[in-house]
């Protein structure tokens, strides 16, 4: 019996290891160099840079480096110097955690913008707020994460104090979802699957109480694994269950299969949140025609705002496109900046002593022209601009059909 | 409408794909008590190969004509890495602790991953992989994909030539003298290095088959794929008998199936609606296992064999 017992017992453990294993750190520093007498003032980055959802992520990273550039190249903080720091974090928490006391490490470090996935944010909610060191997503949009776990309730609680987000919450983007599919697209039977991480799951949630309020009705629903990418058995229930669309809660990565998997056997879209709003959606998937997807704010690409944000981008020749959530890095970039900004000039021109303190301060008062719009936060952190856009695969691309901000 | 019929194609197809990656672990288990982790980066490597072939042709050839260079593209990938192992991380391990190579075969799985995460251009996401188009074909009341055809044709010849391999050549009777008595096949002459690299070789091959029928039914192949393919025929493998090459794909075929039933019908059960659907078909697929193991120890076509000293 020993190599039974071996087997069994190597099974286990690797299984375990290997979990285990897949949460390394890679770095991707920018070394600091203070010089002369201008202020080093470091912001920041998480956001996956490798793996599944690395085309959303270094478009983060971009986008936030663009922000720091232009603000030194425009000197918008006399005598302060922006820097980028720049961590992958896998679109895991616990290596999103490991990044956020690498963050916290650094003196200079004033405020950090990322990280893409709720669940990632979730791990670093705490260490941040202990820290007093401001965090600004562009891209979450866990309602939890700002107004607590009895939201739904009408008990809105704000958790942690110092983060802050340029995304609107999935409860906005699950009822703009489901207002669209029922009175745009005109479906009124759609089946519901989610990939049961903090994001998905909670779009999900959120779209099923908007649609079926609405009267649409749910005819089934289900739960993916986002690591698995043969989905037929789930397609074959959705088939005889009738519906006319399915609802995702994910992210493009197991949804592109789906949706293919999907158009091979039942002709319906697949409609999904700003999650799936992704290019790399249509690139994976050869049947994309018709699916649709909502996202936090208006297509960049349409806003006078953001003209400026689009040309420099393509003059600063990043290698990776600037994605969903380019326009709101900027933005929370740049709200950290504009908050140093009136730290240093209410100390005379030099970062305080206690500058993540007095940033943290600041954040609750910024208010500007951003790129997505006017960028200001409320009494729980979350932005006070709540445009959304739903947008439909026309012709192998994402084509915006309606844009409308939901109270 | 009855989904019975598409829910058990859909299994088989899956099953059949887990199936050809298990022969890679029952073979090499079946002769050096290994198990070789690192199998499923094989796997992905050999769709990376496939991929690598496909792009390196002119763009006017038609995907049928292109699968038969694509194959040899994965296998000849596979195969190499796959022997390489054997050769700088695995023999000199030989007589080591049994816990020691396997050590080393999880530490190879991950370099093998980060590897082709860094080096293989644009692979730090999915990439996309060629597929068949056309409309789904009705067999039985199933509707089966084009490019599910493909592992449908391919399963089965492949272990109609390994069977006939391994119970007809002379080398495939070495491969079986191997298994089971390693010193006495040596004395009888029989190298019994070559027929461990042979192994190697064989299941590196059929990974890679598996992996462009993963890669022309999902349309994308990435460097995380290996791991969960792996995990799943390593445990078809056991589920069939570990050691047994036609366990290894009836236990694929098997733990599909389950899985593909477990989606499909679990929640209509009285009681389980909560324990039904996608989310929980991995969970009966093991609980399968289990039972499979408390009342076949030795798997579903397993002999019970006497340990060695």
């Amino acid at each position: 019996m020993r190599h039974r017992s071996l087997l069994i017992l190597t099974t286990v453990l690797t299984t375990g290891a290997l979990t285990l294993t897949a949460c390394g750190s890679r770095d991707d520093d920018t070394k600091s160099s203070g010089g002369g007498d201008t202020q080093t003032v470091v912001i920041g980055v998480d956001a996956p840079l490798t793996g599944d959802l690395s085309a959303l992520g270094l478009g983060i990273k971009n986008s936030a480096d663009l922000a720091a550039k232009t603000a030194n190249a425009d000197k918008t903080v006399p005598g302060i110097k922006f820097e980028i720091q720049a961590l992958d974090d896998q679109a895991q928490p616990s290596v999103g955690q490991q990044n956020a006391q690498k963050f916290i490490g650094n003196d200079d470090l004033l405020g950090v913008v990322g990280p893409l996935n709720s669940g990632v944010a979730q791990s670093m909610q705490k260490p941040f707020t202990d820290a007093k060191l401001t965090q600004v997503s562009p891209a979450n949009t866990g309602t939890e994460l700002t107004q607590g776990n009895n939201w739904k309730t009408g008990d809105k609680k704000r958790p942690y104090a110092a983060y802050f987000r340029t995304a609107t919450t999935d409860a906005i983007q699950g009822a703009f979802a489901a207002n669209y599919l029922f009175k745009n697209a005109k479906v009124k039977d759609v089946y519901l699957i989610d990939d049961q991480k903090p994001y998905g799951a909670g779009l999900a949630a959120s779209f099923k109480a908007t649609f079926t309020e609405l009267g649409g009705k749910i005819v089934g629903t289900d739960h993916i694994n986002p690591d698995d990418r043969d989905f037929n058995s789930v397609v074959t229930k959705v088939k005889s269950s009738g519906a006319k669309a399915v609802y995702y809660g994910g992210e493009y990565p197991a949804g592109a299969p789906l949706s293919q998997q999907l158009k091979d056997s039942v002709k319906i879209p697949l409609m999904g949140g700003d999650g799936m709003y992704s290019a790399d959606f249509i690139k994976l998937n050869k049947k994309a025609e018709g699916d649709i997807a909502t996202s936090v704010g208006k297509p960049v690409e349409e806003l006078d705002s953001a003209k400026k944000f689009i040309a420099d981008y393509k003059t600063a020749g990043y290698k990776d496109a600037y994605e969903a959530y380019g326009g709101g890095t900027y933005d929370a970039a740049w709200s950290i900046i504009e908050a140093v900004k009136a730290v240093v000039a209410d100390n005379d021109g030099k970062l305080p002593d206690d500058a993540r303190a007095k940033v943290l301060e600041a954040m609750a008062k910024v208010s500007f022209e951003g790129v997505t719009g006017p960028v200001s936060f409320d009494e729980y952190g979350d932005t006070t601009n709540t445009l959304m856009t739903a947008y439909q695969v026309t012709d192998g691309k994402w084509t915006s059909k309606l844009s409308e901000a939901v109270k | 409408m009855n989904e019975l019929p598409q829910q058990l194609a859909n299994g088989l197809i899956l099953g059949a794909m887990y199936g050809l990656i298990a022969i890679g672990y029952t073979m090499v288990y079946g002769i050096i008590q290994l198990i070789n982790f690192a199998h499923g980066e094989i796997f992905m490597i050999g769709g990376f190969g496939a991929l690598t072939v496909y792009l390196g042709l002119p763009s006017g050839l038609s995907l049928l004509a292109a699968i038969p260079l694509m194959i040899a593209g994965g296998v000849i990938c596979s195969v190499a890495v796959s022997v390489a192992a054997e050769r700088f991380a695995y023999r000199p391990l030989r007589s080591a602790p049994r816990l020691a190579p396997l050590i080393t075969a999880i530490g190879l799985s991950l370099a093998l991953q980060q590897a082709i995460w860094m080096w293989y251009p644009d692979a730090t996401k999915d990439r996309s992989f060629p597929q068949f188009k056309g409309e789904a074909i009705d067999i039985f009341g199933a509707n089966i994909q084009r490019g599910d055809l493909f592992v449908l044709i391919a399963a089965p010849l492949c272990m109609l030539a390994l069977g006939l391999f391994v119970s007809k050549t002379r080398a495939g009777r070495g491969m079986q003298a191997t298994s089971q008595d390693p010193d006495t096949a040596k004395l009888m002459g029989i190298n019994t290095d070559r027929i461990i690299v042979m192994a190697f070789a064989i299941g590196a091959a059929f990974a890679a088959v598996a992996a462009v029928a993963y890669g022309l039914k999902n349309g994308q192949i990435g460097f995380r794929m290996g791991f969960i393919m792996g995990l799943k025929a390593f445990t078809a493998a056991v589920l069939g008998g570990i050691g047994n090459i036609y366990g290894a794909m009836l236990g694929g075929v098997v733990l599909g199936v389950a899985e593909a039933l477990a989606t499909g019908y679990m929640s209509d059960v009285p009681g389980m609606e909560l324990f039904g659907g996608g989310a929980w078909k991995d969970v009966w697929a093991f609980v399968l296992l289990i039972l499979v193991l408390l009342i076949r120890p030795q798997g579903l076509l397993g002999e019970r064999v006497a340990d060695r000293a």
